[in-house]
């Protein structure tokens, strides 16, 4: 780790104006960023931490939407989003372990938008809004690609709000080291539409799988994707596995997610 | 009857200090005004070194020295401990292998340089700021590429990068060839034994100290065999006599075999505290262990197996070619050979054996020996290559072993591959586990989980190992640069309680467990008066450490020796005290009587006369009751066994879920029958790991892509499943005092090749014709397989 600057605010302003200096970067949860700092691939000027922030934290429900607060940790929406969002509590519940649930945060997740992350592929089954310290932002906007979003420098993830599905279901297919999704897919159903989103799988990072969501929406069960293909020609190709594969589970998750929901 | 003698599952007594955090671990020794040292290593598999510009980071805080291979002119390389000669009578091709990297670097993570500084954090900014003037050079990966005509060297004074070509036994390979060409049937098999990391808990950590007062060096380090890195380091490497070098490895969290092994960073540590005269301290990060500590397995085989119409085996002959990685470490030329080709037999009658080996360098981490070291890798082959011989005859695979099998009456039997095993009964084994794991059963299983859409398969696999390695006079014949006894002494203190000091390593076998057990045994007094020292050369005599479940087969006999001498002393003592004769003499339950009389005298009053010898045979024997034994094992052990697996695949996604696992093994007598069991759970656990999970893979330009653990991917509580030990088949070993073979590595010897067995049984049975999936089983190799 190289030396930096930590201050830990208790408003979202104070968060903005510490974020003013140019390397400068808010820390949530620590879960990505510690790690990348201990390898020194990271050289923040000052960290501004936003766990001191108490309006930043906590769920709430209102109008059929669950507004979850930046830097809510994933076991709190484990616990309290359980019985009124389960799906989402679930895929909360299976992040990491204990202690990755219980430091990092939905804001945190989103922000970093790793290509393999649990979150995004709910926001975009949801089409939640992320909601910052200056607008709200649709997800289908929002998340741009591998690491990259719609944020700007300094701008910081305050909340994000999903409409609340009839059902839902996350299916993580783990990839077996670091446990995190080899692909993942989240289902919603509303009342008017089916919501399919993706993680794990593509070079583009998370996408909404429309066809499925078409489909489905006319006929929600396994059947109703049986006829369809994912394309692999944007996949991704590793170590634990290739993009046929990948392209497979898409197909395969989802199939499941349905049935489960 | 003592209290925790042999046989009793006495609970740990090292866990307590393991598990409330007290125990002193290598990196837990600070010493006084101890330096720093941070290694910048190589980030490029194979490059030319034109230059070294370290004049920037010599004017850093806190630096105190850097070091590049040129302050390592007149220090030797780092010793290979085991020479083999090839096909042609040969000696294999041994390049230096330099403390730093000298002139090309030859993998990533090989030291470049080395930075000395107050903190570690001051050595790791200045270790930034070295600038090597590097020519990347193509890098070469695959073994069978590397050997073609006209590849790239790794080392450009060697004249390929083949490090040997070993056929095994030469003189068989006619008669093989013959025995192939009049076979019935012949089941041939290609497969890759995946390259390992060892992921010990504790990674490595060294802590060099010079004492100029008595011109002493002091090496702590986390190493498997203390006296063999002092023999190493200290006569090949560094010129220091060993009266004037101790090496201490104290608590050793996990070793598996990859701190048996003498490494740079230890050398360099010893040398720089010398050097600076302070203490240099490192500890490696789980980056660095990565792409530091020898790596394991790594061999590309294809195995022929040739049987009559009756389904004999009449004839095997296998070809690997066997990973050694850019250098020679310590024992990587013996594990592809003496560990492997000797093994080749298995538990069969197959009268005609050739194994070949080429031995290959690569730009990648150097290869050696890792739990069960070249008998997993003979036993993966054997046993799956006779699963897809009974799939090809349509015979009970289980049955085609037992018809092959070494009968109990052939014991002691001669292998066609040099070795002879004492004993065995590889029929009880086999009937153990087939009745464990019900197998009768198996169908309705697998028909039940045919209702819930998954593949349910049941494999099998035996094993043999050679272990209580070894005879020293064989070895030496074999190419070992070292005897293989192992050392005790026995001291028993003046009111009675013992220490034994044993050249053997404790780094999570249980050994202050099990040898007071031998102990109290013996004597008959509680194994709570028996303490061990081991660790630390200036207290202990010589050993060769622990490796190759040679522990208490090796170890705990020449402890037997020991005790047996004071035992023997103590009788004539308590012949004097009695005034009887010392061929009257018993000893039991502590006390010595003498035979067909009332007599008797305490252990304690006969250990209190040694030391205060006032009533004292004094003219016949000294006073004092310490002796010490050297024990060369007059053969191998080998323990042996039958595992059974049975797995469910998803035919959606190819994931394999472990249901069951029995393991039925002849360890020959148990001294503690839980920490046995201990030792199976780990090494089923490791090779469930290997079959299933951990995949150390290189890029064609020899970078690691598994490198963290966020790609290697270990094996947790969650991916096993419980699993059923047996060790009540015992055919005692027949040339050891105890009787003992060894367990510490058959589960990850007989794991692997019963899971994929498995797994296949798993495919074929439900319409997937596969042969073969290389290990690891992802669930991606799985499903692709099905979908080939
Ligand atoms: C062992 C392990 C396993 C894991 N497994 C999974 C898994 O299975 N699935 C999964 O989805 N994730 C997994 N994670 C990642 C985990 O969910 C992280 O918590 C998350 O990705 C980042 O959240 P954080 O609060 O820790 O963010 P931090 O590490 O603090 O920050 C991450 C990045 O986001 C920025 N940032 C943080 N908060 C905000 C904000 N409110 N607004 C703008 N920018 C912000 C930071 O500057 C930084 O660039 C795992 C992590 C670990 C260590």
């Amino acid at each position: 780790m190289y030396n930096f600057e930590f201050v830990k605010p208790s408003s979202v302003d104070e968060a903005v104006a510490a974020l003013k200096d140019e390397d400068a970067q808010p820390l949530s949860g620590g879960q990505t960023l510690i790690p990348t700092l201990k390898q020194r691939l990271n050289q923040p000027s000052r960290l501004v931490s936003l766990l001191g922030i108490a309006d930043l934290v906590g769920l709430s429900e209102s109008g059929g939407e669950m507004t979850i607060k930046g830097a809510t940790n994933h076991a709190t929406v484990a616990a309290e989003a359980a019985s009124s969002f389960p799906g989402l509590a679930a895929l909360a519940g299976k992040i990491g372990d204990p202690a990755v649930r219980n430091r990092g945060t939905i804001g945190g997740s989103i922000a970093n938008n790793d290509p393999s992350a649990c979150y995004p592929a709910a926001a975009m089954a949801c089409q939640a809004t992320i909601v910052t310290n200056t607008r709200e932002i649709a997800a289908d906007d929002f998340f741009e690609g591998m690491f990259a979003t719609a944020l700007d420098e300094g701008e910081i993830v305050t909340a994000v709000r999903f409409p609340v599905p009839e059902a839902s279901n996350y299916q993580k297919f783990e990839q077996p080291a670091s446990r995190f999704p080899l692909t993942g897919v989240f289902v919603a159903k509303y009342a008017d539409r089916v919501g399919v989103g993706v993680t794990g799988a593509s070079n583009d990072g998370v996408f909404r799988w429309k066809e499925a969501e078409e489909a489905l929406a006319s006929n929600f069960s396994p059947d109703a994707i049986s006829g369809l293909t994912v394309p692999a020609d944007d996949m991704i190709s590793d170590l634990h596995g290739s993009a046929e594969y990948r392209a497979h589970l898409v197909k395969v998750l989802t199939g499941r997610g349905v049935a489960a929901c | 009857m003592p209290k925790d003698g042999i046989g009793a599952s006495t609970k740990r007594r090292e866990d307590v200090r393991f598990l409330t955090g007290t125990g002193r671990y290598t990196d837990d020794i600070n010493l006084g005004k101890q330096l720093y040292v941070h290694f910048l290593r190589a980030d490029v598999a194979h490059a030319r070194i034109n230059g070294i510009d370290t004049s920037a980071a010599e004017g850093m805080p806190g630096v105190v020295r850097i070091f590049t291979a040129k302050d390592f002119e007149g220090v030797g390389g780092l010793p290979c401990g085991w020479q083999v000669t090839d096909k042609h009578g040969q000696p294999m091709q041994e390049p230096k292998h330099p403390i730093i990297a000298e002139g090309k670097i030859r993998h990533v993570g090989e030291i470049v340089a080395a930075v000395v500084a107050e903190t570690l954090d001051q050595a790791r900014d200045a270790a930034e700021a070295i600038m090597p003037d590097l020519e990347e050079l193509p890098a070469v990966v695959d073994m069978k590429e590397a050997v073609r005509e006209g590849a790239t060297k790794v080392h450009d004074d060697l004249t390929s990068n083949l490090c040997y070509d070993w056929g095994f036994v030469e003189e068989n390979k006619a008669a093989v060839d013959e025995a192939f060409e009049k076979a019935a049937h012949v089941t041939t098999l290609e497969l890759v034994n995946n390259r390992l990391v060892a992921n010990p808990m504790e990674p490595r950590v060294a802590v060099g100290d010079y004492a100029a007062h008595s011109d002493e060096s002091t090496l702590y380090t986390t190493s498997q065999n203390p006296h063999v890195i002092r023999l190493l380091m200290g006569a090949f490497v560094l010129g220091i006599p060993e009266h004037k070098l101790r090496v201490v490895a104290p608590d050793v969290g996990g070793g598996f075999g990859t701190k048996i092994f003498h490494y740079a960073e230890e050398a360099f540590c010893t040398f720089a505290a010398k050097q600076l005269r302070r203490p240099v301290k490192w500890t490696s990060t789980r980056s660095e262990a990565f792409i530091s500590d020898a790596h394991g397995r790594d061999h590309v085989s294809k195995i022929q197996i040739a049987l009559d119409a009756d389904n004999n085996f009449t004839a095997l002959r296998t070809d690997t070619y066997a990973n050694m990685g850019a250098y020679l470490s310590t024992f990587a030329p013996s594990v592809p050979t003496w560990l492997h080709g000797v093994l080749m037999a298995g538990n069969y009658r197959t009268p005609l054996i050739y194994v070949n080996v080429k031995a290959v360098f690569t730009n990648t981490v150097p290869v050696d020996a890792y739990r069960g070291a070249g008998r997993p890798e003979a036993t993966y082959q054997l046993e799956r290559c006779i699963d897809k011989c009974a799939r090809e005859l349509g015979v009970d695979p289980a049955e085609l072993r037992r018809q092959n099998f070494i009968t109990p009456d052939q014991f002691p039997y001669a292998t066609p591959v040099a070795v002879e095993y004492d004993t065995g009964n590889y029929h009880a084994t086999l009937d153990k586990a087939l009745e464990l794991a019900d197998v009768a059963g198996f169908e309705a299983r697998a028909e039940e989980s045919k209702r819930t859409g998954k593949l349910r398969g049941l494999g099998i696999a035996n094993y043999i190992e050679a272990c209580g390695i070894a005879p020293s006079n064989l070895v030496g014949q074999l190419g070992a640069r070292a005897g293989l006894y192992e050392s005790a002494t026995v001291r028993v203190n003046a009111t009675g309680g013992v220490v034994v000091m044993t050249g053997s390593h404790s780094h999570g076998q249980g050994h202050e467990t099990t040898f007071p057990q031998v102990i109290a045994d013996m004597i008959g007094i509680d194994a709570s008066q028996v303490e061990i020292v081991h660790g630390d050369t200036a207290n202990t005599p010589m050993g060769m450490g622990t490796y190759g479940s040679r522990s208490l087969a090796v170890g705990g006999s020449a402890m037997f020796r020991a005790a047996e001498k004071v035992i023997n002393k103590a009788k004539k003592i308590a012949a004097h005290l009695m005034e009887a004769s010392e061929g009257d003499i018993e000893l039991k339950d502590g006390q010595f009587t003498v035979a067909g009389t009332d007599k008797s005298v305490a252990w304690g009053d006969v250990t209190l006369a040694a030391y205060v010898p006032h009533n004292y045979p004094l003219d016949q024997i000294e006073p004092g009751l310490e002796e010490t034994a050297f024990y060369d094992p007059a053969n191998f052990t080998y323990p042996s066994g039958t595992y059974i697996c049975e797995v469910e695949v998803d035919e959606g996604t190819g994931q394999v879920e472990v249901l069951s696992f029995t393991a039925a093994d002849d360890f020959g007598n148990v001294v503690n029958p839980m920490i046995v069991e201990g030792q199976v759970h780990g090494g089923v656990a490791q090779g469930i790991g290997q079959a299933l999970l951990e995949n150390c893979a290189y890029d064609a330009d020899g970078q690691l892509l598994s490198a963290t653990y966020m790609d290697y991917a270990m094996p947790r509580a969650a991916d096993l499943p419980m699993i059923t030990v047996d060790h009540s088949c015992q055919t005692p070993c027949t040339h050891n005092p105890l009787g003992v073979k060894g367990c510490g590595e058959a589960g990850a010897i007989g794991a692997p090749p019963a899971l994929v067995n498995a797994v296949l049984d798993a495919l074929n049975r439900n319409g997937h014709a596969v042969d073969h999936i290389d290990m690891p089983l992802s669930p991606a190799r799985v499903w692709s397989a099905m979908n080939a």
